[in-house]
Parts: structure tokens; sequence; C-alpha cells
């Protein structure tokens, strides 16, 4: 059924951020006819393959051949015109025109003068509708529709482009189990005519009901691609986290004191629900999952940030007021959060006023914020952290990520929190600083702060935390004794696979 | 093959349309509600002479808010139009009174080129600079008038220095139709078609409704930016000739606080100001009604000043409207939305 030379080759491609290498020498084949899974784990580069492939990021090095010739996609637009299609997880469309016209868009049929055919433009959407099987009106306005149904109309629009390699980067993320099949047959229709399919997803059993080859990817870099029947699940996890975890975690026993956090029947609808879990002081709990199965959401409804449905929430024994971050800060609760730059810092101001916003009242006098007492605290909390700047003074912006981190840690550490919640603490940093904060963490643990960690970074779940939680669509699927916590059985849990190594 | 599918499609989309053309159709109902009860009070407001102030006052409006609905709909915004105004309106002033045989027509195309020229410039500040458009059009709001008032130095172009053909232009009528009105229709009819019929309109819809997604479809965004700034430019420049026509005298403050009138005249008539949605016929028609209103105070003998506060009403109430009807528009939609239940 495939075909026997491949449609798209890419060759040794690599792609850097900064000094984040996201992407380095991967190569891997599609074949027109075949639909070939993309694994890895959160950061294993995934994503930056598809942008590469979509036209958004160009490779820094290494070349894509089309039908055997390179081509150079430097924007979507070249990308579109190759004939290549890319279903994001979260569809692109443009809410405020119809179905039809985001099917067309670029490509829209002309009458007479070149106006738009609109007779036809609704024709060709209805027919490729109909040829997906499904029922949405080409006349609508694509804001309100499902999920679902917006990945049908991305579909509908690869269909309408004629498009030779579909890209879907983790499509059913968002859908229930109805929408999985009906989606699936779609690929499977496109696949037998002869598009080369390219599928992202965490969850193992779709991966083998709908793919021929899987090509895996750990730390950006290609693992093995193997024609799908000749690999066990195991073997599968086993290649994506397949790693030394030998870096070291300088964990201190503490025996765990009084419960500072008890969460009881959370629940957001429809991100998570009937979440129930303690901290404890000292203790460190780790919060572990795939991305979007909705551990930051928790954390930042626990905050306040984000409001919540039910459920209640203590911290030292007083429930907390729901959707007030004010009065977590008040009752002694720290987050430092997933996107440093959007949300943990201001960027253009100094270090010294971001150590020290949160506490901005304490620190002034008569209502005037002084210098001095501003300086002096931001110095001291630096200094602990071992945070390298040239002067307070400086702009936060300028400052490495790891530095930037070690900002956000001081500004909230000042505040001697009872309870600290970090997001992705060491998300982009690199190891040197990874450890230092690492250690931070470890000797805030055994001053009785209770530390509760939101990761994506397994060797740091498991070197870290005294208990884990893994989450899987939106609710705790397993919780884990530091003994009982393996890579295996952490991703087990979060993938929804229920076989024990 | 278009003439046989028409039917059935336009049957279809009628219940939409409908909620869509619910703006309008309200602004239409405040206009007659508004000329009624102006005209009971004092019939001299349906005059010749009256209705065709109005109209002129709207004409002119009505070239500003479509280039205006041009540029919003792309999610952005234009605040120096005022200025552009102004300087085209002095530009083609100094031009005529220097060169007093030029036709009109070479009055109306260098007033556009200087309003163009002056668009570009927005236009390529707001793609290069990656600032947004109205940090970028107020800067260029107050340089563009700082050049006027350089240049002009204090002095006054006055209707006896200009050709009389200028000036007969400004009010000569075409089946008792004044030309300013006609030209304006001009305006709306092409700018609409354009925007409704070809791609490079849908393109601009698209970017407004969604920039990222513009970005993935392979639209040229950068681009088709500048185009939208160059069309609101060449516009104001346009329409500042059509202020010199109409009224003859010109100073360096001509088209001062216009920017303001044109943006409540496109808000009212419902072009979200986040772009996307909205017709330059809805913004036409609040510049009519904008204009209508003006006029109807002082026949009413109402203090001016009501004017303001009436107009910012107004706007108020569109936008309540918009949130309403895209409250009202979601939930029907959510209801008729997963076909999979």
């Amino acid at each position: 059924m495939a075909t026997d030379t491949p449609v798209l080759r890419m060759r040794d491609v690599s792609k850097s951020f900064g000094a984040v290498a996201a992407v380095q020498n991967v190569s891997f084949d599609l074949y027109g006819g075949e639909a070939h899974a993309l694994v890895g784990e959160n950061g294993a580069g995934k994503s930056t393959l598809v942008k590469m492939l979509a036209g958004v990021h160009r490779p820094d090095s290494g070349s894509i051949e089309l039908d055997g010739t390179p081509i150079e996609l430097a924007t979507p637009a070249d990308a579109k015109a190759a004939g290549i299609a890319v279903i994001y997880q979260e569809p692109t469309l443009f809410p405020d025109l119809s179905v039809a016209e985001n099917i067309a868009m670029g490509r829209q049929p002309l009458g007479r003068f070149k106006t738009i055919d609109r007779a036809a433009m609704h024709a060709q959407a209805e027919q490729l509708f109909a040829r997906l099987g499904v029922s949405i009106a080409p006349n609508r306005p694509a804001r309100g529709l499902s999920i679902a149904d917006q990945q049908l109309v991305e579909i509908a629009k690869a269909l309408s482009a004629d498009a030779r390699v579909v890209v879907m980067d983790e499509p059913t993320a968002a859908l229930t189990g109805v929408e999985v099949e009906r989606l699936f047959a779609v690929a499977r229709s496109l696949r037998d005519d002869g598009a080369a399919l390219v599928f992202i997803s965490h969850r193992f059993e779709e991966i083998t009901a709908l793919c021929e080859k899987v090509t895996i990817l750990r730390d950006g870099k290609h693992v093995s691609t193997d024609p799908l029947a000749d690999l066990s699940v195991d073997e599968m996890v086993r290649r994506m986290v397949g790693r030394d975890l030998d870096a070291l975690f300088p964990k201190q026993d503490v025996t765990p004191g009084a419960v500072v956090l008890s969460v009881r029947g959370l629940r957001r609808d429809p991100v998570f629900a009937d979440i129930d879990f303690e901290v404890r002081a000292g203790e460190i709990v780790a919060l572990a999952g795939l991305v979007g199965s909705g551990r930051s959401e928790v954390v930042q409804s626990i905050f306040g940030v984000d409001p919540r449905d039910g459920g209640t929430v203590e911290v030292g024994g007083r429930k907390l007021k729901p959707g007030s971050p004010r009065a977590a800060m008040a009752a002694g609760v720290a987050l430092v959060p997933e996107d440093r730059r959007q949300q943990g810092l201001l960027m253009e101001l100094s270090i010294e006023r971001n150590v020290t916003l949160p506490r901005s009242r304490a620190l002034s006098q008569l209502g005037f914020l002084t210098g001095s007492s501003e300086r002096r605290s931001a110095k001291e909390w630096t200094t602990r952290l071992k945070t390298k700047y040239g002067r307070l003074s400086d702009e936060v912006g300028t400052l490495s990520g790891g530095n930037q981190q070690k900002v956000v840690l001081a500004k909230w550490l000042s505040m001697a929190p009872k309870l600290l919640i970090v997001d992705e603490p060491t998300r982009g940093i690199d190891v040197g600083t990874k450890a230092e904060v690492h250690r931070l963490m470890s000797n805030l643990a055994a001053e009785g702060v209770a530390v509760l960690m939101v990761s994506s970074e397994l060797p740091e779940v498991l070197g870290m935390a005294d208990r884990v939680l893994v989450m899987r669509e939106g609710r705790l699927v397993a919780t884990l004794d530091r003994s009982e916590a393996t890579e295996q059985s952490v991703m087990f849990a979060a993938t929804g696979q229920e076989v024990t190594v | 093959m278009t003439a046989v599918g028409l039917p059935g499609v336009t049957a279809r989309r009628s219940s939409l349309d409908l909620v869509l053309r619910a703006r309008e159709l309200g602004i239409v109902l405040a206009l007659a509600l508004l000329v009624a009860v102006t005209a009971i009070s004092n019939p001299r407001f349906l005059s010749a002479q009256s209705i065709r102030d109005i109209l002129l006052g709207t004409a002119i409006l009505a070239v500003l808010a479509v280039g205006q609905a041009v540029v919003v709909i792309t999610r952005n915004i234009d605040l120096s139009v005022g200025s552009v105004l102004g300087l085209s309106a002095f530009t083609v002033g100094t031009l005529l009174r220097d060169n007093p045989g030029l036709p009109v027509v070479v009055a109306l195309l260098v007033g556009a080129g200087v309003g163009g020229v002056c668009g570009a410039l927005n236009g390529v500040l707001v793609r290069y600079g990656n600032v947004p458009a109205l940090v970028v059009t107020l800067g260029t709001l107050y340089v563009v008038r700082g050049i006027t008032y350089f240049w002009a130095g204090g002095q006054q172009i006055n209707a006896d220095e200009l050709p009389a053909g200028f000036l007969d232009f400004g009010n000569a009528t075409l089946l008792s139709v004044p030309y300013l009105v006609l030209i304006a229709l001009l305006v709306l009819v092409v700018t609409g078609l354009v925007l409704r019929n070809y791609r490079a309109g849908r393109e601009l819809y698209a970017m407004g409704s969604s920039p990222q997604a513009a970005k993935l479809a392979g639209i040229a965004v950068g681009r088709r930016t500048v185009v939208a700034f160059l069309v609101s430019g060449a516009l104001a420049g346009l329409a500042g000739v059509l202020f010199a026509a109409r009224f003859g005298t010109i100073d360096a403050a001509a088209g001062t606080g216009y920017e303001l009138n044109v943006v409540a005249a496109v808000v009212v008539g419902g072009v979200a100001v986040f772009g996307g949605s909205g017709s330059v016929w809805g913004a036409a028609l609040g510049a009519l009604l904008l204009t209508t209103i003006g006029s109807a105070l002082a026949v009413l003998e109402i203090n001016q000043f009501w004017q303001q506060a009436i107009v910012g009403g107004l706007i108020l109430l569109a936008i309540g409207a918009d949130r309403l009807v895209a409250a009202r528009v979601a939930a029907s939609l959510k209801k008729r939305g997963s076909h999979v239940s």
C-alpha cells in the first residue's frame, strides 16, 4: 500500500533556540499511504519538528526533501504550496468567518472578475464534509464549534488543498472516545487515498490503532524508527525515557510534620475533578503527568489565580477563599509559575523591584517605598540564592533564564511561605542552575516548608519528590511513594497503560 | 451555475444573517426615529438645504469611516486620519491657489497621494516597528499636524483664493445628488465589494479574526497590514480634498479631532474593535447617524455640548449591544453545534 520512494524526507535537521538545542540531527522518511507515529516525552522535540514541516521554524542545518528534491519551507505559505498540512492540537481557525471560508481561505473558487464564488465555495465545503461523513453547516461561523468539529474543519482544509503530507500534532488530546474514533476513520481514509500521515500522541493505544511505523525522539535526538509491529509498548516507553538517572538530586530525608495543604474534592469544569491530596510540612510532593493533564490548572486553582467550581482548599487548617491569590498569599502560599516571562516577572523592572514586589507594602514607610530597605532585602535574598547579576538596578530581562528563575524564587521566598508551589521549576535552565534550584528546594523542605512541585521532567520528579501524584486527563490516577516511583510506573500511570514492567 | 446555487444558499443563510444585520437595522431605525422626532418639532429639518448639509457632512465622514473600517477589521486602528485630512486639504489648497487651472481630478489624486504616503508610513511603522497601531498613529497624528502648522505658519487659504471650478465641484450636483456624496458612495461600494468578494478583502477579515491563524494559513500579514493603512491614509487624503471643496476656507487646524468622530462612527456602525467582523456599510451608516444627530441637535436648539455626551452614550450602547449579541449568538451556535451527542 505504501509508496516505494519517500514522499518527504527530513535529513539531519537541527534547530536550536538560544542555547537550547530543541532538535539535533533528526532524520526520517515519510511514505505515501502510511501513518507514521512520532513519540517522545514532553520537550523531546516533536513540536519543533512539526513546526519545521509547517514552515514556522527554519532548520538551522539539514534539509527537507519532497519527492527527492530539496525544498525550502521558509513560511507557512511555502509549506502549504508543497502540500503539507498541519493540524495543531489547538485548531487555528478564524472564529468570525464561515466554516466554508475557513476551509477555502487563500484558495477560494473564483467567478467573474475574480470575485469569490460563494455558491461554489459552499458546495465545495459540503462535498468535503460529505466525504468525511460529517454534517457541519458550511455557512455557520467557526466560532462555537467544538474542538472535535474544529479539527474536522482543519482536516477538510487539508483535503481541499490536496495535501500529500498531513501532520496531526496531538489531535486527540481534547476529544472524547467517539470523536477519536470518527477522527481515526477519517485519518485512515486519508491514508488509504495515498497521503503520508504523521501522528503525534501520548496514547499508545491510539498509536497502535492507527500507525504502521513509529519514530522515537528523546531530548531532541532521534532514537529509533521501526515498524510498529516490531516494537512492544514496554520497549517504546523504555526508549522514550531511557536516560541515565545518575544526575545528583540532593534530596534530604525529612520526617514530615503537620499537614500544611489539604485539598478535598477540588473541581473545575471541564479541566479537572475529584482532586484529593495533602502536603505535609517538610514534604516535597510532585504533581506529574503529561502536558495538558491539568496539573498547572490544579495549582493555579489552589493559589486562586483560576476559579474553582467545587471542593475545598485548606492551608494550615484554615479554608482558603476561592479565586483570591491575595488570601492565598496571606495564608502563606507562594506560587512560582510555569511561564516566568509572562507570569512571574516584570521584565522591564529592576531586579530589586521584582524581588520585593509582593512585600512592597511591608517594606514601605508611611506609604512610600524607600530605596534603601528595598535594596537591603533584595540583596539578602539574591545572595542567598547565588544569583549572578551586574547591579540590582539592572532590568530583570537582561538576566539569563536560570538567574531569572532565581529572582522569581527570591521574590517568593522572601515572604517566608509555609507552602511553596513551583510549576516547572527548572524548565529551560542549564544543568548547573538546575542543581542549585534543587538544592534550594530541598533546604526549604528541611526547614519545614511544604513544597508542591509540578514537573514534566521525570528525573526531577523521581529525584526530588517524597511522593508522586500522577494526573491523567484531569484526574489523579496514582499516588506513588518514593520507593514505588520509577520512570516506568509514572509514565504508565500518566499515559494510561496498566502494564507493569 | 451561480444563479442556480444562490437561492438555496440564501435561504439557509437568512437566519444567521438576520442576527448579523441586526446592527445595521438598529441604526436605520434609530435614524428614522431621530428624523421623525426632529421633523415634527421643526419641519425645516427636512428642507432641501438641511438635508444637503447632512449629506455633505456625511460624505466626508463616511469616506474617513470606510478607510478606518478597513484598518479596524484587521485589528488595528488609525488615529492619524484627522491630521492627514488637514495636511491633504492644505496641500491641495496651496496647489490650487498657485495653479488655478488644475483640473479637479488632479486635486483629488494629489490629496489621495499625500494621504497614501502618510498611511504607508503608518503601515510600515506598525509592521516593522512591531509597535501597536494605537501608539504609532497617535505619534503620526501629532507629527503630521505639526508639519501642517509649520508649513502653514499661521496663514489661511480663503475661498476667494481658490479657483471657481473647484468650489463649484463642492456644490455641484448630478441629478440633484452632490458630487461629494457620489464620490463617497463610489468609495463605499468599491471598498465594500473588495472586502466582501475578493480574496484580499477576506484575508483582512481573517487577519483580524485570528492573527496567529492568519500567519499559519500563509497570509502575507505584514504586507496586508501596510495596504490597509495605505487605504485608510489615501481615503483620509481624499476626504481632505472634499473638505477643501466643501468649506473653501482651509487653515492648519482643518480636521482637528476628526479621528474620534471617525472611530465613533465605525464602532457605532458595528465594526468590532477586536477585528474580524463588521462592514463598511455599517461604518458609513454610523457616519450618517452621527452627522444627523449633530444636525438635529442644532435644529432642536439643544446645546451642542450635549452632542458629545450623546455620541459617547451611543458608543457604549453599541459596545453593549455587541456583547449581548455575541453572547446570544455564541449560545445558539453551541446549541446547534456538535452533531455528535
